[in-house]
C-alpha cells in the first residue's frame, strides 16, 4: 500500500509546476551548502594549514615576542631570540635538533622591477638536509642549495609562475638583485625553483644558505624562529614545557608573563581548526535557516496543493478513499518534494565539494580527496524526507478532513 | 432484469438540514427511498428540488440530518467516515456529469484507483482496469490521459472506473449533462446494458424524458420532497397509492394555511 501512495505522489509530483519547485530552493541552498561544508570538510583544513605553513608534526617552533603566532616572525621584537638559545634549547634531553631560522624581508629587483617578500635561511651541513626533509623540499626545476653556493639562491614557486608582481616568469641561470644591509644590492644566481606549496610563505620565499643569508643582512646572532624537531613525538607537550620552562629561566620571566612562544603543530592546527570550525558554524546556521524556510516553503505549497485539489480529494473519497488514504497521500508526496530538493541539494552541494576539492589541489598542489561517504548521503535523503513529510503534516490533515461532498463541488 | 424482492438501499424518514447564518434549508425533508435490487432508478427534479443532497444520502458520502439511511442491512449512520469510504468504495460506483477523473492519471490509473483503496494487488488491479476499459470500448486508449480524451470518452472511463470494484450500485449524477445527445445515448446504452447484467442503476437528472426513458422507477423531488413516484409498467402514470399520499399531502398544506 505504501509503494501504491509513492507511485502516485510521484505522478503528481510530475505534473507539478515550477512554482512549487521553486519553493524548494531554501531546501536547495540548505541541503547543498552542508553538504559542501563536509565534502569539503578535510581540504579546506589543509588548504589553511599549508597557508600558515603547518607540515611537519615533529617540530615545536619557538619565537620571540607575544600571541602572534603567525605574523612576520621576529618582526618588531624587542628582545629577539639568538644562538645561545638555539644551542640552550639543543641540550634538552627531549630535543633532538635545534634549528636557528632567520626569515628577514627585503627588496628583490628583476626584469627592472623590485618586489618586497620573505628570505629565508637554509642551515648548513647536516641540519641543511633535515631541513629539507622537514620541508619536504623539492624542486620543480633546477637543484636545491648546496653549502658552497655562495651567490646562488633558491625560490619559491610562484617566481616561476610569475605570481610576485614582477611582470616576468624567473628562469633558472637568470640573475636576481637582492638589497641586503645598508641598501647594498647583490646579484645572485637562481639555481632552482621549488615546487608548488600552496603556502603564501614558501611559495613566495627566497632560499639561501644561512651564512650568505646572515652576510647580506647583517643581523648578527639573532634569530628569528627556533625549529625544534623533538626526539619523541608522543612527548611533544611535554618537551613544549621543557623548552618553556628553560627560556623563563634564560630570559628572566614568570609563568604568564612570556616575551616568547613556543607552538607545536597541534596548537597552530587547533588555532586553525577553530577558526574553521568558527566558519562551519555560521555555514551550518545559515545552511538550518535556509532549510526550515524551505520547510515552510513545502508547508506553503502543500496547502496551496490541498485547496487546488479539494475535487481530487472529494473524488477520491467519493471512490472509497478513507481518511487515511488521503492524509498518507499528500504526507508521502510532501515527503517527496523534501527528497527531491534534498537531492538537487546533495548534487549541487557534491558539485561544490567537487570543484572545491579541485580548487585547493591545484592551489597547494596537494592530492586531498573529498571528505564524503555513501552513509552520509543517505541519511542527508533520509533527513530531507523527513522534513519534507514534516512540512506535509499539516496540509495533508487538511486534506484528509475535507468533508467529501463539499470537497467534491470543488 | 429487475430482480424482486431484495432492497439495496433505502431511505427512511430522511432529512437533511444545513445552516446557512441563522436559517436552516431543509435540501431534503422527510423523504423515503427504497431501491430494489437490479432495477434502475431515476431521481428526477429541478435544481434546488434537492436531488443533489438525496443522491450523496443514497450514495452514502453524506449522513442525514435526521432519519436513517440503509445500505444494505446495515444503517449507514452508525457508521465512522473511514468504514462509510470504504463501504462506498466497495458497494457503490459513481459517475459524475463532470466526469471527475484525477487529470494526472491516465485512464488505465484512473480505473485502478478505486481498488487501490480497496487494497487489491497491482496486478489484479492492472488486470481489470484493462478488461474494463475493453468493455467501454476504450482499448486503445488505456495510458491517455483525460485531457487527451472526449468528453463522451471520458464518461465511458468514468463508468469503468465506477465498474473497477465491482458494485452492487452504480449511482449516476447528470450522466449525460455534459454530453451532445448522441455520446449521451451511448453512456445510456452502456448503462442499460449494466442494468440487463444485474447492476443496480440509479440516476439523478433533471431532463423528465431521459429518466422515463431509461428507468424502471422515478422519484419526482421537488422543494426536498418527493413529489411523486411513477412506474414504467404503468406508462410512468402516477399510481394510486402515490396519488393518494399527495392528496393527503396537499389537505395537510391546506389546513396549515387554514391555521
Amino acid at each position: 500500500m505504501i509503494r501504491d501512495y509513492f507511485a502516485l505522489s510521484v505522478k503528481n509530483l510530475k505534473h507539478r509546476g515550477i512554482r512549487s519547485w521553486l519553493t524548494l530552493l531554501g531546501i536547495f541552498i540548505g541541503i547543498a551548502a552542508v553538504v559542501s561544508l563536509i565534502t569539503l570538510g578535510n581540504g579546506l583544513q589543509a588548504a589553511v594549514g599549508a597557508q600558515f605553513g603547518i607540515g611537519s608534526t615533529e617540530v615545536i617552533s619557538v619565537q620571540a615576542g607575544g600571541l602572534n603566532a603567525f605574523g612576520p616572525p621576529g618582526s618588531g621584537v624587542v628582545d629577539p631570540l639568538t644562538i645561545d638559545d638555539v644551542e640552550a634549547i639543543e641540550k634538552l634531553s627531549s630535543v633532538n635538533r635545534a634549528l636557528r631560522r632567520n626569515i628577514p624581508s627585503g627588496r628583490l629587483e628583476f626584469n627592472d622591477r623590485a618586489v618586497f617578500g620573505m628570505a629565508v635561511s637554509i642551515p648548513l651541513g647536516d641540519d641543511k638536509k633535515f631541513t629539507y626533509e622537514i620541508l619536504e623540499s623539492e624542486t620543480e626545476v633546477g637543484r636545491l642549495l648546496k653549502d658552497s653556493d655562495k651567490n646562488r639562491v633558491v625560490l619559491g614557486y610562484n617566481f616561476y609562475v610569475d605570481g610576485v608582481g614582477l611582470g616576468k616568469a624567473i628562469k633558472v641561470g637568470d640573475k636576481v638583485s637582492i638589497q641586503g644591509e645598508a641598501l647594498v644590492m647583490r646579484d645572485f644566481e637562481v639555481i632552482g625553483i621549488t615546487k608548488k606549496t600552496g603556502s603564501f610563505i614558501f611559495d613566495n620565499v627566497v632560499q639561501m644558505n644561512e651564512d650568505v643569508l646572515e652576510d647580506l643582512m647583517g643581523y648578527g646572532d639573532d634569530v628569528d624562529v627556533i625549529a625544534v624537531h623533538v626526539k619523541d613525538k608522543d612527548l611533544m607537550d611535554k618537551t613544549k614545557e621543557d623548552i618553556e620552562k628553560l627560556m623563563r629561566k634564560r630570559r628572566g620571566v614568570k609563568e604568564g608573563e612570556e616575551d616568547f612562544q613556543v607552538s607545536t603543530p597541534q596548537a597552530m592546527m587547533d588555532t586553525v581548526n577553530t577558526v574553521l570550525g568558527g566558519v562551519q558554524a555560521f555555514i551550518v546556521l545559515i545552511a538550518s535557516i535556509s532549510i526550515i524556510v524551505g520547510g515552510i516553503g513545502i508547508v506553503n505549497t502543500m496547502t496551496t496543493s490541498v485547496l487546488e485539489r479539494k475535487k481530487e480529494i472529494g473524488i477520491m473519497k467519493a471512490i472509497g478513499a478513507t481518511n487515511k488514504d488521503i492524509f498518507m497521500h499528500f504526507f508521502v508526496e510532501s515527503g517527496l518534494m523534501g527528497l527531491v530538493g534534498g537531492a538537487v541539494g546533495i548534487i549541487i552541494g557534491l558539485l561544490v565539494g567537487w570543484g572545491g576539492t579541485a580548487g585547493i589541489n591545484s592551489f597547494i598542489g596537494g592530492d586531498i580527496g573529498m571528505s564524503i561517504n555513501f552513509s552520509f548521503i543517505v541519511s542527508v535523503l533520509f533527513g530531507s524526507f523527513l522534513i519534507g513529510s514534516v512540512a506535509g503534516i499539516a496540509p495533508a490533515m487538511q486534506a484528509a478532513k475535507q468533508n467529501p461532498v463539499e470537497a467534491l463541488r470543488g | 432484469m429487475k430482480k424482486e424482492g431484495k432492497i439495496i438501499i433505502q431511505l427512511k424518514g430522511v432529512s437533511k438540514h444545513y445552516h446557512m447564518g441563522d436559517t436552516v434549508v431543509k435540501a431534503v425533508d422527510g423523504v423515503d427511498i427504497s431501491i430494489d435490487e437490479g432495477d434502475f432508478v431515476a431521481i428526477m427534479g429541478p435544481s434546488g428540488s434537492g436531488k443533489s443532497t438525496s443522491m450523496n444520502l443514497v450514495g452514502s458520502l453524506d449522513i442525514p440530518s435526521k432519519g436513517k439511511v440503509f445500505l444494505g442491512d446495515e444503517d449507514i449512520s452508525e457508521l465512522s467516515e473511514s468504514d462509510l469510504a470504504q463501504i462506498r468504495g466497495k458497494k457503490i460506483g459513481f459517475i459524475f456529469q463532470s466526469f471527475n477523473l484525477i487529470p494526472n492519471l491516465t485512464a488505465k490509473e484512473n480505473i485502478m484507483l478505486p481498488m487501490m483503496f480497496q487494497g487489491i494487488d497491482i496486478f489484479e488491479r492492472e488486470k481489470v482496469a484493462e478488461d474494463l476499459l475493453t468493455k467501454v470500448e476504450l482499448g486503445k486508449r488505456m495510458d491517455h490521459y483525460p485531457n487527451q480524451l472526449s468528453g463522451g470518452e471520458r464518461q465511458r472511463v468514468a463508468i469503468a472506473r465506477a465498474l473497477s470494484n465491482d458494485p452492487e450500485v452504480i449511482l449516476a449524477d447528470e450522466p449525460t449533462g455534459n454530453l451532445d445527445t448522441k455520446t449521451g445515448e451511448k453512456v445510456m446504452e452502456f448503462l442499460e446494458n449494466l442494468n440487463k447484467e444485474g447492476k443496480t442503476i440509479i440516476m439523478v437528472t433533471h431532463e423528465p424524458e431521459l429518466a422515463e426513458a431509461h428507468a424502471n422507477r422515478v422519484y419526482w423531488l421537488r422543494d426536498g420532497k418527493i413529489e411523486k413516484i411513477t412506474h414504467k409498467k404503468n406508462g410512468f402514470r402516477i399510481e394510486k397509492q402515490e396519488r393518494q399520499l399527495i392528496k393527503k399531502h396537499e389537505r395537510k398544506k391546506k389546513s396549515k394555511r387554514g391555521k
